[in-house]
């Protein structure tokens, strides 16, 4: 029965909703404009602290603390592109991915005083709890607890609500000039379109989603620490989305469940496999403690098959892909 | 944008190998008289460019001391490979910028102006090696090119029907511009999938949802069969017909011959001639630099046994010296 209920616990619960949203925000920089963002992380962990901090050392009401991550997101997208989005893309990889180590380190190292180190921020989550309308259980439902369902009703809502924004924008004109900007910037502004406030716009918008990711899984987890948004983070969402499927409305939340499910499966199975007197899969092979790092070589090879038979990731559109012919 | 986009004759423009000298002339009357020689000014310029220099390190890559380009007719940008032509056009339509000059359009300086801004102006442009949005529809290319789409705006994108009304009106006029480049069967096509040629006129029809007052072309023939090079004669010279200025590099003297008004050489980044064609083929700068003393002479087969012979007898010769 582990098998089944581990990896569903797993896959839909706030932890991995906050990976939901930064895929959705790598889904509009990367799947529909082109934007190799490397620093989505960042955009989580600002979010993410400056609700606690808001909350925690300053005692803001949360809408408030809400709305000044929201405005922090926005501050880095611009600190971010300013300087990088009229040169090539590579340069936005570059400052991004460093942007976000050093907002990791200032967050581990520095202002201990609202950051706490290592440690995190803590004690934000009284306001939220409040307003949760679900009874006391005794056992909870796949084994969450009340505030854990409440996080995730709460994010899965606003999962459908982004959804529903980044497919209402990606069949407009607008969207359509963010595809074209992929494709080719140069044609896009040789027929009048200022291409860098178009960047600019899908780099901020993608960032407020990141930025949403990290209020959530910070709300989930009722605590905010530096480690969870190392580079790991952003190329765990990467891979999600290219699961998923890039440039397709739903291709994040799917690639996100399903990346958690089968990594939290393999957990559960490696773990049986290995355990025990007489085990199946023998010591001198693999020992039970180390199912954490090899379920992710197994991953890395699932995808790796994926990468060769389905390119396009699971919604993505084999036509768009057989004509690049670069 | 001319309303009488399907009024112009198809006829005509389609089945003349070149039009008449006589009928050219007189609907360039402004530039019978002009002296044909470098910088010269005209009656009715579009663009005027002021000493645009562009150094690449150590090469002098756009020297133009004075250029004119005239309003409503077709002028030709000719001259050998790594003249600077292409490194002209993107300096003239912001995509680069140039170390010293000041070049304006209609009247308006264009200096430190965006190429997206330049463009929006009424000058478009297209590419030598062409871009099209290879995973968009050929359709969806083609309404990108209109200019300022309220859908366009980030706060209206996502009400459809704040839009959607626009939008028809938009694909209406694209279907049109399809129409007229034999291109309507293929607008649910990506646009990736289309030939070369097929992409060249994708390309110069894109730039025409722009609107503009000038169109650029970048080497339109290049890689175009013979059957398509007529038709996008007919085209470019339609576009004139239909009150645009058209500027245009060209290695294809046929279609400098035949559609041009007015050619420009440059030749090591200067302009070293301009002036009507007839009078351009013969100038013997332009031939010396360019065109080469056999450029209008197609060779004979006695011409070509002859110089077979002269080979032939070269290499025996050298092979005898060899031996010797």
């Amino acid at each position: 029965m582990d098998l089944i209920s581990t990896p569903l616990h797993d896959a839909f619960s706030p932890y991995a909703l906050s990976f939901v949203f930064a895929a959705m925000g790598l889904n509009v920089h990367y799947g529909y404009t082109g934007l190799l963002n490397f620093g989505q992380a960042a955009f989580a962990a600002v979010g993410a602290y400056a609700m606690g901090v808001a909350i925690a050392s300053f005692d803001l009401p949360l809408i408030l603390a809400l709305i000044i991550g929201l405005a922090g997101a926005v501050l880095l997208a611009l600190v971010m592109g300013v300087p990088t989005l009229r040169l090539r893309a590579d340069y936005l990889a570059i400052v991004t991915i460093a942007v976000a180590e050093i907002l990791r380190l200032i967050f581990s190292t520095s202002f201990k005083k609202y950051f706490h180190a290592r440690d995190g921020v803590s004690g934000f989550t009284a306001g939220f709890r409040s307003i949760n309308p679900f009874p006391e259980m005794p056992d909870g439902f796949l084994s969450f607890s009340r505030n854990d369902l409440w996080v995730m009703t709460v994010g899965w809502i606003l999962v459908a609500l982004v959804c529903l924004l980044v497919w209402a924008l990606m069949r407009s004109p607008w969207g359509r000039i963010l595809k074209s900007i992929r494709e080719d910037e140069d044609a896009v502004r040789s027929l009048g379109k200022n291409v860098y406030s178009y960047k600019m716009q899908a780099l901020v918008l993608g960032g407020l989603i990141g930025a949403v990711g990290g209020f959530i899984g910070g709300m989930g987890l009722a605590s905010v620490q530096p480690d969870s948004f190392n580079t790991d983070f952003t190329f765990i969402a990467f891979t999600m989305l290219i699961l998923g499927g890039a440039a397709r409305v739903l291709s994040p939340a799917v690639g996100a469940v399903l990346f958690w499910a089968l990594l939290s499966f393999l957990g559960v199975l490696l773990t049986k496999l290995s355990n025990g007197d007489n085990p199946i899969i023998p010591a001198s092979f693999m020992s039970p403690d180390q199912v954490g790092n090899i379920r992710f070589a197994v991953v890395g090879l699932a995808l790796m098959l994926l990468m060769i038979f389905r390119p396009q990731g699971i919604f993505g559109d084999k036509k768009e892909i057989a004509i690049d012919a670069r | 944008m001319p309303d009488d986009m399907n009024a112009t004759p198809e006829e005509p423009t389609r089945t003349s190998q070149s039009v008449p000298v006589a009928d050219r002339r007189n609907l360039d009357a402004d530039l019978v008289g002009i002296a044909t020689e470098p910088g010269v000014p005209k009656k009715d310029p579009i663009v005027v460019a002021t000493k645009i220099t562009r150094t690449f390190g150590g090469l002098t890559a756009v020297d133009v001391e004075h250029l004119e380009i005239q309003r409503g007719v077709i002028t030709a940008l000719i001259g050998p490979n790594g003249a600077g032509k292409t490194t002209f056009f993107n300096l003239l339509t912001g995509f680069d910028q140039p170390d010293t000059g000041d070049w304006s359009f209609n009247g308006r300086s264009l200096k430190r102006v965006s190429a997206s801004r330049v463009a929006r102006l009424g000058m478009v442009r297209t590419f030598q090696l062409t871009k099209v949005l290879s995973k968009l529809t050929v359709l969806e290319n083609m309404r990108l090119g209109a200019s300022g789409q309220r859908g366009e705006r980030f706060w209206a994108a996502p009400f459809r029907f704040l839009w959607s009304s626009e939008e028809d009106a938009i694909t209406v006029r694209a279907r049109e511009l399809l129409g007229r480049f034999k291109l309507d069967a293929k607008e649910d096509d990506f646009a990736g999938s289309l030939s070369g040629g097929q992409r060249k006129l994708l390309e110069m029809a894109r730039a025409l949802m722009v609107g503009p007052e000038l169109v650029m072309l970048d080497e339109p023939m290049a890689g175009v069969n013979p059957a398509l090079k007529q038709s996008l004669l007919g085209h470019v010279k339609s576009l004139r017909e239909d009150g645009m200025t058209v500027l245009f590099v060209e290695h294809d003297m046929d279609m400098v011959r035949d559609i041009s008004d007015w050619v420009v050489v440059m030749a090591q980044g200067k302009v070293i001639a301009e002036g009507p064609p007839e009078s351009i083929m013969a100038d013997q700068r332009v031939i010396d630099a360019y065109l080469g003393a056999h450029h209008d002479t197609d060779i004979t087969e006695l011409e070509e046994s002859v110089l077979a012979a002269e080979v032939e007898a070269e290499l025996l010769a050298d092979h005898d010296g060899d031996n010797r």
